[in-house]
Parts: C-alpha cells; sequence; structure tokens
C-alpha cells in the first residue's frame, strides 16, 4: 500500500465516522423535537398547540361544532377523573369554558399531568386553548378535589366538513417525576 | 508483519488475525452458529403452534422466543453473514491485498461472540429476556420491559459499533484500494451493492443506537422521550425504528441481490444484463428506503396526508426492485445455463424474493394494509423476502465459492438435495402463512383459534423439515473440508470472469500483492 | 379505465378464480371456516372496497407473475446449455430497459386510484351517530358508550375461554380464544364511530368483518368507523404485541337490529343504577362468597390460579394478604402493587364486586377468615375515608 492511500484511506473514516456522529445526534436530538413540531402541525396523535392568545374573536354564527369530552386515567392513575359536561355545541370562533372535575382518592399528596388528544386530529390546529389544566402539572392534596378549568376556541378556518370534535385527557400520575424535578430544582439552587 | 509468510498457528491465529479472508471465515461460522440458534428458536415457536393449546412453552417465554429469533436472525445470522461474504470477496474482486483497515476489521469481529453470548444469556436472567419483538416497540420495551432489556440495549449497541466499524472498512476498501483500472463502472455486482449497503449501513446504525440511547434514558434516568406522561410520544419510538429498520431491510437485501447478479451470469454463460441499470436501481432503492418507513404504521394514525404519501413512495420501490428481476431473467434469457446448486439457489431467490415483493406490494397499499397489518400475512411476507432472499442467497454463495476458498468441491448431489429440501420446506411453512393471516390470525400469538389450526399445522411440518435441511447444509460444508473432491482449476466456473477466478484455488494466504491489471 | 382493466383481467383468470373460490368462504359471521385462504369482505361497504382492492392487486400481481416467471422458466429450460450450447453475448438495450421501468409505474398508477379513493372515505369519520371509547389493557378491552345527556355505559370485556381448554385438558370449543364474557354491542346501518386508546402499553383493536385496525396508544386517541350491514356476531383479536397474554385478548362484536341495541343499553344503564342500589344493601357471607366466586374466575383466576395456588400473581391461599387485615387486602385489590402484574382493580371493578371477591378469597382455598366487606366499606376505602 502506498502512503497516499492510507492517508486517503484515513481520511475517508474520519469523515464516515463523522457521518455516524451526526446521524446519531439526528436521532436523539432532531428526531425527537422534529416530531414534536410535525405533531404540533399536522395534528399527528391529535396534539394541540401551547397557550394560545386571541387575535380575532370575531364569529361565526353560520356553523356550530360539537365539541365532545371524555376522560382517561392511565394504567394505576388511581384518582377520580371526569369532565363535568360531556359536551358543547359552540359557534366557530366564540370562546368557550368548561371544567374537568378531579378527585386525589388516596390518603397521600399525589401529582398528575393530564395529556390532551383531539379527534379527528386534522381538527387539532384549529383547536385553541386559551387556558388549560393541562398546561401544568396538577396537585392534589390527600382527599381534595377540584373543578380544573379548560377554556378554548374553535378556529372561523376549522375544515367546513368537520362537525364534531372529540377531546380525550388522559391523566398520568406523576407524583415521584414531580419530585425528582423538585429535588434537582432545590438542587440546583 | 511480513506481508508474505502464511498464517500464525493455533488460536492465536483467530484472537489476532487481520487477514481478511481469517476474517471472513470466522465472520461465516459465526453467523452459522447464530443462524442455528436463532433457527433452533423458531423450532420451538413452530412447535409451540403445531396444535392450538398451550402445550410446550408458557406465553411468556413464548414471546422472548419470537423477540431473540428476530434479533439473533438479522443480527447475528443474515448481517455477519454478509460482512463474512464482504471480507473474503470485495478484496478478491477488488484486487486488493486486504481490507482497507485491517486491524479494525478484526475488532468489529471480535465484539460480536460476547455481544450475543451476552444477548443470548439474558433469557436465563431473572424476568426473562426481551419480550417485546425484535422492533421493541415502547413502552413494552421501557417501562413494562424485564430488567433484562439493559442487557439488551447494551448488546444494540455493542452490535451497532462492530456494523459501523465493518461498513467504514468496506467503503474504505473500495474507494481507495480498487486495483489499476477498476473504475467504478466495471466492479462486480456484489462489491457495488454492498458499497450502498454500507453506506445505509453507516447511515442508520447510529439511529438505531439513538433509539435505544433514548430508551435506556427513559427507563434509567428519568426521561420521557417515549412516555405521554411526560410530553413524550410511544409514536415517536417507532417513527425513530423504522427510520432505522426500513433501510435495515434494504441493508440485508441488498448484498444478496449483489449475490445473485454474480451466480446468474455465471452459470448463464453471459454478462449480467444492464449493468449499468442494476447499479441506478440499487442506488434508487437505497435512496428510497429513506422515505417510506410509515409504511410499517399505518394502522398508527397517520394524517391522511402521511398515509399517502407513505403509499406512493412504497409503491416506488417497485420500480427499481422490478427492473432488478427482469435484468436477471433477461441475462438468462439466451444463455447457455447449467443448474449447479448456487444456480438452483439463485433462481429460487429471484422467484420466492419476487412472490414476496408481491405480497409486498400489497401490504404498501394503506387501506388493504388495515387488513393485512401485524397478521401472519405480513410474517408470510417478510420471511419469503428474508429467508428465499438472504438465506437463499446466502446458502448460493457459500456452494458458489467454498471451492475458492478450499480448494474442495462441494458434493452436487448433497447440494441439490438440500436446496430441493429447503425448497419445499420453505414453502410449505410460509405459503400457508399468508392463508392464515388474510383469514384474521395475528402475528406474535402463542395460541391460536381451530380455524387455523390446520395450515399452521401444516407450516410446522414445513418448518421442521427446512430446519433439518440446515443440518445438511453444515455437513456438506464439513465434509467439503475434510473429504471435498481437490479443485485446482483457478476459474472453478466455466462462467466465471469476476477477478476473484483469476487467483489460484484454493485463494492463498495472501492475493493481489502485486495488483492486477484491469482494461 | 380502471373498472375496464378489471374486467378484462378477471376474464383472462377466470380460471384461477374457479379454483379460488374453491377456497374463499363467505361472511366470517362466527368464526370463519378452517381453511380460509382469503380476507373476509366483511359486513360493511368499506370492508367489501378493501376486498375488491386487495383481489385487484393480487390479481395484477398473478399476470405479472406469470409474465416474468414464464420468461424465466421458459429460459431455464429451452437455453440449458445442452440444448443451447453458445449463449449470445447481449447484455444492455437502454430501449428495453427504459420500456420496463415505465411498465411497472404505469401499472402502479391504475392501483393508486382506487387505493386513495378508499383510505380517503376511511378517513371521514364525521357525523357518526354513535360513539364507543375502545380502551386497551394488558389483557382485555374495556368499552365505554358516550352517553351525550347522561352517565356513560361502560364495562370490560374478558377472555372466556377456560383454562383447561388452553392447557389441552378440555375439548376445544369452536371459539376458542374467540370468546368474551361481555361483547360490545352495536346497532345494524349505523355509522357507529369507535375512539381507541389505551390504559397501559400499545394494543390494536382489529375486527376483519368490520374491516377495522387501529393501534391503542396510552395518552392518545385514534378513531375509526364502521357501519355494519349484516347483523351477527364478529369476533377479532388484539394485533398488536402487548405482553404476555397478547393471544389472549379477544374481541367479540354484537351487531343487532336497533330496538334490540337500545333494549341492551337500558338494560345496562339499569344494570350500572342498580350497582348503585347494590351499594345500599347488606350482603350476607353467602351471598358475597357466591358472587364473588364469579368474579374471580373472570378477573383473578388468569394470574392467581383457579384455586388460589398462584401463577403470575401470587398464591392467594394461605397468603398473609388474604389473611391479614382487611384494609391490607383492600389496598392490594382497589389499587394494586406498583411494578407486578397487579393491576388497581379499583378502576376496574364496581364497590360491589370488589367487597365480593375480597370476602371470596379470605374465605376459600382454605382460607377461612369469617369476615367480609359490604360495598359501602369498599366506597368508603375509595373514598380514602
Amino acid at each position: 500500500m502506498t502512503q497516499t492511500t492510507d492517508k486517503n484511506i484515513a481520511k475517508l473514516s474520519i469523515k464516515l465516522l463523522g457521518l455516524v456522529v451526526v446521524m446519531f445526534a439526528f436521532a436523539m436530538w432532531v428526531m425527537p423535537p422534529l416530531y414534536n413540531a410535525l405533531c404540533e402541525v399536522l395534528g399527528i396523535n391529535g396534539k394541540t398547540g401551547q397557550q394560545y392568545t386571541v387575535v380575532d374573536s370575531q364569529i361565526d354564527t353560520n356553523r356550530t361544532v360539537k365539541v365532545q369530552f371524555v376522560a382517561q386515567n392511565n394504567e394505576a392513575m388511581p384518582w377520580k377523573f371526569a369532565p363535568n359536561t360531556s359536551q358543547v355545541e359552540v359557534h366557530p370562533g366564540e370562546s368557550a369554558h368548561v371544567t374537568y372535575y378531579a378527585k386525589n382518592t388516596q390518603d397521600r399528596y399525589m401529582v398528575s399531568q393530564a395529556i390532551p388528544s383531539i379527534v379527528p386530529s386534522r381538527a387539532a390546529e384549529y383547536f385553541h386553548k386559551t387556558e388549560c389544566f393541562c398546561f401544568n402539572q396538577q396537585p392534589l392534596a390527600a382527599g381534595a378535589d377540584a373543578d380544573l378549568a379548560l377554556q378554548f376556541i374553535v378556529d372561523r378556518d376549522l375544515p367546513e366538513d368537520i362537525h364534531v370534535i372529540t377531546l380525550s385527557y388522559t391523566i398520568f400520575d406523576v407524583t415521584e417525576m414531580a419530585a425528582k424535578q423538585d429535588s434537582v430544582a432545590a438542587a440546583s439552587k | 508483519m511480513g506481508a508474505h509468510h502464511g498464517p500464525a498457528k493455533g488460536l492465536t491465529r483467530w484472537l489476532f488475525t487481520t487477514n481478511h479472508k481469517d476474517i471472513g471465515t470466522m465472520y461465516l461460522w459465526f453467523s452459522f452458529a447464530m443462524f442455528l440458534l436463532g433457527g433452533s428458536f423458531a423450532m420451538i415457536i413452530r412447535a409451540e403452534l403445531f396444535q392450538p393449546g398451550l402445550q410446550i412453552v408458557q406465553p411468556e417465554f413464548f414471546n422472548q422466543m419470537t423477540t431473540m429469533h428476530g434479533l439473533v436472525m438479522v443480527f447475528g445470522a443474515i448481517m455477519p453473514a454478509f460482512v463474512g461474504l464482504a471480507n473474503w470477496m470485495i478484496p478478491l474482486m477488488i484486487g486488493a491485498p486486504d481490507m482497507a483497515l485491517p486491524r479494525m476489521n478484526n475488532w468489529s469481529f471480535w465484539i460480536l461472540p460476547p455481544t450475543f453470548l451476552l444477548l443470548a444469556s439474558t433469557l436465563l436472567m431473572d424476568g426473562g429476556g426481551p419480550n417485546f419483538g425484535w422492533t421493541f416497540y415502547a413502552p413494552l420495551s421501557t417501562t413494562y420491559a424485564p430488567p433484562s432489556v439493559t442487557f439488551f440495549i447494551f448488546a444494540v449497541h455493542a452490535m451497532g459499533i462492530s456494523s459501523i466499524m465493518g461498513s467504514i472498512n468496506i467503503i474504505a476498501t473500495v474507494v481507495n484500494m480498487r486495483a489499476p483500472g477498476m473504475t467504478y463502472m466495471k466492479m462486480p455486482m456484489f462489491v457495488w451493492t454492498w458499497l450502498i449497503t454500507a453506506f445505509l449501513l453507516v447511515a442508520v446504525m447510529p439511529v438505531l443506537a439513538g433509539a435505544v440511547t433514548m430508551m435506556l434514558m427513559d427507563i434509567h434516568f428519568g426521561t420521557s422521550f417515549f412516555s405521554a406522561a411526560g410530553g413524550g410520544d410511544p409514536v415517536l419510538f417507532q417513527h425513530v425504528f423504522w427510520f432505522f429498520g426500513h433501510p435495515e431491510v434494504y441493508i440485508i437485501i441488498l448484498p444478496a441481490f449483489g449475490v445473485v447478479s454474480e451466480v446468474i451470469p455465471t452459470f448463464s454463460r453471459k454478462p449480467l444484463f444492464g449493468y449499468d441499470s442494476m447499479v441506478y436501481a440499487t442506488s434508487s432503492i437505497a435512496f428510497l428506503s429513506f422515505i417510506v418507513w410509515a409504511h410499517h404504521m399505518y394502522t398508527v394514525g397517520m394524517p391522511i396526508a402521511g398515509e399517502l404519501f407513505f403509499m406512493y413512495a412504497t409503491m416506488l420501490i417497485a420500480v427499481p426492485t422490478a427492473a432488478k428481476v427482469f435484468n436477471w431473467v433477461t441475462t438468462m434469457f439466451k444463455g447457455s445455463i447449467t443448474l449447479e446448486t448456487p444456480m438452483l439457489f439463485a433462481i429460487a431467490k429471484v422467484f420466492l424474493f419476487t412472490v414476496g415483493g408481491f405480497s409486498g406490494l400489497m401490504l404498501a397499499i394503506a387501506p388493504a394494509d388495515f387488513q393485512y397489518h401485524d397478521s401472519y400475512f405480513v410474517v408470510a411476507h417478510f420471511h419469503y423476502t428474508m429467508v428465499a432472499g438472504a438465506i437463499f442467497a446466502l446458502s448460493s454463495a457459500v456452494y458458489y465459492w467454498i471451492p475458492k476458498w478450499t480448494g474442495k468441491m462441494y458434493n452436487e448431489t448433497m447440494g441439490k438435495t438440500h436446496f430441493w429440501i429447503s425448497f419445499i420446506g420453505f414453502n410449505l411453512t410460509f405459503f400457508p402463512q399468508h392463508f392464515v393471516g388474510l383469514a384474521g390470525m395475528p402475528r406474535r400469538i402463542p395460541d391460536y383459534n381451530l380455524m387455523f389450526a390446520d395450515f399452521n399445522m401444516m407450516s410446522s411440518i414445513g418448518a421442521f423439515i427446512y430446519g433439518s435441511s440446515q443440518l445438511l447444509f453444515l455437513f456438506n460444508i464439513v465434509r467439503t473440508i475434510t473429504h471435498g473432491k481437490p479443485v485446482t482449476d483457478a476459474k472453478v466456473w466455466e462462467g466465471g470472469t469476476t477477478l476473484e477466478w483469476t487467483v489460484p484455488t484454493p485463494a492463498p494466504y495472501h492475493t493481489f500483492t502485486t495488483p492486477p491489471e484491469v482494461k | 379505465m380502471y373498472l375496464q382493466a378489471r374486467r378484462l383481467l378477471k376474464l383472462a383468470l377466470s380460471p384461477v378464480l374457479m379454483l379460488l373460490s374453491l377456497f374463499s368462504t363467505g361472511a366470517w359471521a362466527e368464526t370463519g371456516a378452517r381453511w380460509q385462504t382469503n380476507m373476509t369482505p366483511g359486513i360493511t361497504e368499506v370492508g367489501h372496497k378493501i376486498y375488491d382492492l386487495h383481489m385487484w392487486v393480487f390479481y395484477v400481481c398473478v399476470v405479472t407473475g406469470i409474465l416474468v416467471f414464464g420468461v424465466m422458466f421458459y429460459s431455464v429450460f429451452a437455453y440449458r446449455k445442452d440444448r443451447h450450447p453458445e449463449p449470445a453475448t447481449f447484455h444492455e438495450n437502454t430501449k428495453v430497459e427504459i420500456v420496463w421501468t415505465i411498465v411497472p409505474f404505469l401499472i402502479l398508477l391504475i392501483m393508486v386510484v382506487p387505493a386513495t379513493k378508499t383510505l380517503i372515505e376511511i378517513y371521514d369519520t364525521d357525523d357518526a351517530e354513535l360513539d364507543i371509547l375502545i380502551t386497551g389493557y394488558q389483557w382485555k378491552w374495556k368499552y365505554e358508550y358516550i352517553n351525550p345527556t347522561g352517565d356513560n355505559v361502560s364495562f370490560f370485556s374478558n377472555l372466556l375461554t377456560d383454562g383447561a381448554e388452553i392447557a389441552n385438558t378440555e375439548e376445544k370449543g369452536s371459539n376458542y380464544l374467540l370468546e368474551v364474557d361481555e361483547p360490545v354491542v352495536i346497532p345494524v346501518n349505523k355509522k357507529v364511530r369507535f375512539l381507541v386508546t389505551a390504559n397501559d402499553v400499545l394494543h390494536a383493536w382489529w375486527v376483519p368483518a368490520l374491516a377495522v385496525k387501529r393501534d391503542a396508544i396510552p395518552g392518545f386517541i385514534n378513531e375509526a368507523w364502521t357501519k355494519a350491514t349484516e347483523t351477527g356476531v364478529y369476533r377479532g383479536q388484539c394485533a398488536e404485541l402487548c405482553g404476555r397474554n397478547h393471544g389472549f385478548m379477544p374481541i367479540v362484536v354484537n351487531v343487532v337490529e336497533e330496538p334490540e341495541y337500545n333494549a341492551w343499553l337500558a338494560e345496562k344503564q339499569a344494570a350500572a343504577a342498580e350497582i348503585k342500589a347494590l351499594m345500599a344493601k347488606d350482603f350476607s357471607l353467602d351471598e358475597l362468597v357466591a358472587r364473588g366466586k364469579n368474579v374471580y374466575t373472570s378477573s383473578c383466576s388468569a394470574c392467581h390460579g383457579a384455586n388460589g395456588e398462584g401463577g403470575v400473581g401470587k398464591a392467594i391461599a394461605g397468603s398473609p394478604i388474604a389473611t391479614g387485615p382487611l384494609k391490607g387486602h383492600m389496598e392490594v385489590a382497589v389499587h394494586g402493587v406498583s411494578g407486578t402484574a397487579m393491576p388497581a382493580f379499583g378502576s376496574q371493578l364496581n364497590e360491589v364486586d370488589l367487597a365480593a371477591v375480597i370476602t371470596y378469597q379470605r374465605n376459600s382455598f382454605g382460607n377461612n377468615m369469617g369476615d367480609m366487606l359490604q360495598p359501602v366499606d369498599i366506597y368508603k376505602f375509595k373514598k380514602g375515608q
């Protein structure tokens, strides 16, 4: 083997190693945020966006959209959790307010996180939440209960053929996760 | 080390060898051992499915068997076998004295045995081995996984490192060490397919590493990549996995295409038809493999635009694949064909792989996939592509090149017997699986309704036949090495035209120390 | 053009079709026939479209296959070395190569059009007359009928097949592994929307006759719809690997006439009201044990053994929990044991059944505690009192 070949081999190997590092970084640090961004734009899994600020409060009174509410407890989450209203009819552009009832049935402090999901998923980008208990973790003391507020607007640009939107919340027990985060936060102070 | 003395003696020869032929041999034996291991897992699966009811294993262990069968066959048998062929044949086919990075070559092999020992040992661990399928979808593989999952993750990382090193080595070899005059468009097809495969590997193995790293972090470090509770999403796992996984199936099949592209011209005594279009077709398949991954996830609830995009892109793969099949057939057309064992396996591979390609086309149709998805129809489909597509090509390659490797000729009668038993056993195993899948049998279940009983029994009988034919294969190989009729003709096969047929038979320990001149 | 091409193909393929019709069976009512070789067109319009699409693609593949393999096997036969010792030397022909790149492309186009149409139809879930929320659990399904005006009706659907049949000690029935204690009931000729989700790992809800398969993903909701055109019992299974008993969580759908559906729903609602009433009632030990035995069989015995001998779960017979304080027993049954396969039955069983099954466990399998729980005790315990 000549020296130039050796050099070329080394150069090429380093380039390929670079590609390996890039692809690993792509999987770890690009794909998850990219996926989340795509989810919000395309409504994959009915994921909704973050808090919405009203820009235009015109109401389209010609149309009515039925919004259904359902609730799910994930795994061993023992809370009682249900919508107080099972459905409302709204006009696009109109702000609506509903509540979910949550009760910590345990004799210990617990923290929950509600994850929203909307079907049909293409409606997700037109469903704007101006206030939602899902933006934050919800702690409840032992035996305590609460009405959790949700305020939303259905966008006037909602495709004409969508007449029903179903919003599901699944609550997860994140007590341990929250405790960990708190201790990390405390340690970093 | 001087270039002209022979191999060292004893165990150290194999432990410290940097010779591409030694390493190739070790890869091939290792992959054969893994093939038998993964095969015995399959035998357990088929034995349990022989009749309805639970007879032999419990569902928990059954799930470990399906998982380990898939992992061992994909990462332990097929991939290392093709790397072994690459090690042996690429330097011989491009006129290079050895691989470009011989020491790394040694490491990339020696990572594998301990890795698979570790992976196999998880079966004996508390809570059992991996039981979440070879696709290890979260959260079954994270929150709900047995404790051994950490070792599984470690094993996947190690295999990935081995594959990446192997691929870098192959690319470096092909790019830098071709004999003078061997331009890219003169390279044998096998070298071309491996070059493209190696690029695929370098691009997607790190993605697999990323997927298992995220799993590891979710399990042990409190992140929530794949858990909705912390803002993650289990579906993300499937996207990352199949972003690796779909190119992965082409990683398995492209070198197999390469093998038949060598074997068919040799035994047709006619040059490969449409060489250029073969190169372009292979490249387009590789490219398309990056944009079709979500066809494994039609039922996951994608937006319709995504569904349509992945359906169209997937169907598009049929075009270059069909071109390849047409080229092989045209190579045979007006040739002068003899049907030695390698040719039999190669023809069967083209035939059966195409059948698998047809069912693949059906699976690409998203609305119909709502019925096919995760049924035995899928199992039948990917075994037509993986077993008939890859393993048949590997059998063909072994018979084709074993005279060059050992200087001995295999027993033709035994080879043909192996072929016919394999062919019958294979089809008996997997063809009825189309039927039970269409009739509604889901995959990965240890027990089933009586309506699926007859075809399952047929399938199991076929599997036992196919499985035992591999013992004949092993016997034939060992017998060739010990008692085979010596071959001295450098060419071995009348129609052999590539460079490996210009070196003496058996191939000496060092070849092409002075590069050949390619015209 | 597509239809015409179809007709022509059908004609050309009539011998193959006749052969196939020998194998194919009709609807998938009850359990399908043995030797069934083809997909069921099912009982929905979409199902028929999918079936047609499937057959169409299949015919295209068969024709292509016959042509390609025909040339291949002809070459193997006609150009053997002994018949054709001098091979031709041609090895490229740009025109031919371009043609056979374009031809598959055109074939694909005629498949894409109907596929796209059907897909768009499948995605139109709007204007359903009934919504059912389906939740996959390890290893059972929960159905919740969404009621716009009052309480939702919800229940679990468990595998009914006896363990003895699975263990081969008893003869297997014809619905082996495809039978449940409570089927999901839907009215015929109504558009029913399924909202599919999961409680723990991934599952997939698949009923071939309805041509519905949807992944159930914990935390997220998926939708599908069906409009059954024939009454009957249709069966399916979980299609996504979900752990040990993945093969043992079937789906049974009862498609009934609308009045029958309404009666069934009313009965369900009445039963729910009855449970509420039962909560106020005091049960005798015998009543609780009798009720608890049934609950045990459907909800506990898979893991704890038919005789409380244990299995995946711990033994109940002589267990420190079943022979310990009542409160500890309730704790385990209601909230489950995290990190193990023991689920929190508090959200799966009603108060009456929980009281009954706990009482049964404390007074069976050689456990002889003699104590009992009333539904109201469970109610209070759940409330944390």
